[in-house]
């Protein structure tokens, strides 16, 4: 039973740094068509961002206070970097969807390669404060308590996402934005300026991702943003691309299986049961995924 | 002008560099040591062997405009099936690569009939997600098969004498060759044939494809095995000239670097994507050599520092070329050589 408890806490807790790294993705995805392959280099920005905040500030601070003005800054770079990514890069290429993936392609080879070149390839080990670190008791179960963090913020990301789509104007304009473009447009209202709130809202959730992922493994490195990117692209397309509900659907779900498969078959068959799960749906449902952009 | 009349600049080339491992020149800065030395056969074998993957890749990418992430899966099939054929099974060569081949092609036709139930970017998305599988399944390396991290060598017991050891790097380059120049004629010849045309007729509209009575997944399919089988063939000829498997074929920087290559050339062009394929690779390994030069010390710091990594110059140039030259350098190069005649 607690063995259960534990693999259900720890597979939803995985699934919402999914979902952190995929409701971003599955944004841009819906209302704008681009495939933002920059999204690893924007999480693994966000990651050293938080990383380079924790060595800073002097140790007196506590590392609980460091971490949570860590996790300001890392939010405040990914919206500035998708900000600036969407007015510099994307936008002359608006409506060139196989030119935008080529051009996020390209950033996030010399975004990576950067990277590595200014601090090096290793991880660095990022500071994690003590009741972040132990487990907590639940029903029998011991859980890392960081898990429940990963939960929150989710959650926390999932409930202000969900308002602004569904209480702002903003948020009104993303919505038609997604279910018919052309109709926005010729209402007179300006798509644009809202592609570019949403690239921003999509980097600071990878920036989030990012530093959090980095908590996850203890340490922040280069290539976190890659393997982090590609679960991100299978929940967004088992969730229905654009859809959030369906996004937080799937990340816990392929959170939990990851996880379960994990443990009771070998390890290694968890990585590979969610690429089934991915072929899975795609042969029993395919005309659900193709999105708004089909 | 007729058809022969244009294959002629690539015969022309062929022969030449069919000739090199008889040019006892020293090209100090562009080639390590003399041009038939072994060093510059093996990095001139590894260029062209990468220049053939490439143009494997822009019969789906360019070709069929399918936006793939998956072709890595094939490549890797190749090389891969053919080291465990070699170096698990004891087979010999001729029929380790038939294996390889006919693993990649089913391999295709699987994961290509799965794959192709959705279109656009979900297709691209798909075939990464199959891609990283193989990917994760290599580096866990299950019943020590697949060698993890390290990658699998070849048996050289099996191995015919003429394509191992440092004195026979040239043999290993004409295999290179011999593989671009197949693939060549491959591609030149399913571009020219109906299926070719269907190929052409998808990029270009699918839906006016489909009303023309083109069966639209069938073109896509035949693109998707076609290309693999060129591609498993160019992990065996990989394979070959490494001495093995490498697990940076089954990366998603592996796939990567396909598109980087052939957009860099110009998609949708034998040439490009020949050229795209070589001139990536050449500057990726040469690059590195960069590092440490004076040229960088004298930069301040972080710059040198960022500079000193060839993928950075290399995703920097690619987004410029995006850009300024959608159509790749083959395509800048037609446009240059256009304005001359016109003035």
């Amino acid at each position: 039973m607690s063995d259960i408890v534990l693999l259900v806490v720890t597979g939803v807790g995985l699934g919402a740094l999914y979902f952190l790294a995929a409701s971003g993705l599955s944004l841009i995805y819906g209302l704008m068509g681009v495939l933002n392959f920059a999204h690893g280099a924007f999480m693994v920005a966000g990651a050293y961002a938080g990383w380079l905040t924790m060595t800073g500030l002097p140790d007196t601070l506590g590392v609980t206070v460091r971490l949570a003005l860590a996790i300001a800054v890392s939010v405040a770079v990914g919206a500035l970097i998708g900000l600036v990514v969407e007015v510099v890069l994307i936008r002359p290429l608006y409506r060139h969807h196989i030119q935008q993936v080529l051009v996020t392609v390209g950033l996030s080879l010399a975004a990576v390669a950067a990277i590595q070149g200014i601090w090096g390839s290793d991880a660095h080990p990022l500071e994690k404060p003590r009741w972040l670190a132990s487990t907590t008791r639940v029903a029998g179960a011991q859980i890392p308590t960081d898990r429940f963090l990963f939960i929150a913020a989710a959650l926390l990301v999932f409930g202000a996402l969900l308002a602004l789509l569904h209480f702002t104007r903003l948020g009104l304009v993303i919505r038609a934005g997604v279910e018919n473009r052309t109709m926005v447009e010729a209402l007179g209202i300006n798509v644009h300026r809202t592609f570019s709130v949403v690239f921003a809202i999509g980097g600071a959730a990878a920036g989030l991702a990012g530093l959090l992922g980095g908590v996850y493994a203890n340490s922040v490195s280069p290539l976190q943003g890659g393997s982090m990117l590609i679960y991100a692209f299978i929940v967004v397309v088992i969730g229905g691309m654009g859809s959030l509900t369906g996004t937080a659907v799937a990340a816990a779900a392929v959170g939990l299986v990851q996880q379960l498969a994990n443990y009771y078959a070998a390890s290694g068959v968890g990585d590979l049961s969610v690429v089934l799960l991915l072929a899975v749906v795609l042969l029993i449902r395919p005309a659900s995924l193709q999105g708004a952009h089909s | 002008m007729s058809t022969r009349l244009k294959a002629l600049p690539a015969l022309a080339l062929l022969l030449v560099l069919a000739y090199l491992p008889y040019v006892p020149v020293e090209l100090p800065g562009i080639l390590p040591g003399r041009v038939n030395g072994p060093g510059a056969m093996q990095l001139l074998a590894i260029c062209l062997t990468m220049a053939g993957i490439a143009l494997s890749y822009d019969v789906v990418f360019g070709r069929t405009g399918l936006l793939s992430f998956g072709h890595a899966l094939f490549v890797a099939a190749g090389s891969y099936v053919l080291a465990i054929g070699m170096s698990s099974m004891g087979l010999p060569l001729p029929v380790a690569a038939l294996l390889a081949l006919a693993v990649t092609t089913v391999l295709a036709l699987v994961v290509g009939g799965i794959a192709l139930r959705v279109g656009g970017i979900a297709f691209a998305m798909v075939t990464l997600a199959f891609a990283q599988a193989a990917s994760i399944i290599v580096l866990r390396n299950p019943g020590n098969i697949t060698g993890g991290e390290e990658g699998k060598s070849l048996n050289r017991d099996l191995m015919p004498e003429l394509f191992l050891g440092v004195s026979n790097a040239p043999y290993r380059y004409w295999l290179a060759l011999a593989f671009v120049a197949v693939a060549w004629l491959a591609v030149s010849w399913l571009s020219r044939s109906r299926a070719g045309h269907a190929m052409a007729a998808v990029r270009e509209n699918e839906a006016r494809a489909a009303v023309l009575g083109f069966s639209v997944y069938r073109a896509k399919l035949i693109s998707i095995v076609a290309a693999a089988f060129l591609g498993g063939l160019g992990g065996i000829v990989h394979a070959i000239v490494l001495g093995g498997s490498n697990p940076h074929l089954t990366t998603a920087e592996f796939t990567l670097a396909l598109l980087v290559m052939v957009v860099l050339g110009g998609a949708g062009s034998k040439w490009g994507a020949v050229l795209g394929g070589f001139l990536y690779t050449y500057a990726d390994s040469r690059l590195v050599g960069l590092s440490g030069s004076p040229v960088l010390d004298s930069l301040p710091g972080a710059v040198g520092q960022v500079v000193s990594q060839p993928l950075f110059i290399l995703g920097t140039f690619f987004v410029i070329v995006v850009y300024f030259a959608p159509t790749g350098l083959t395509g800048l190069g037609k446009r240059v050589l256009r304005k001359e005649r016109v003035t």
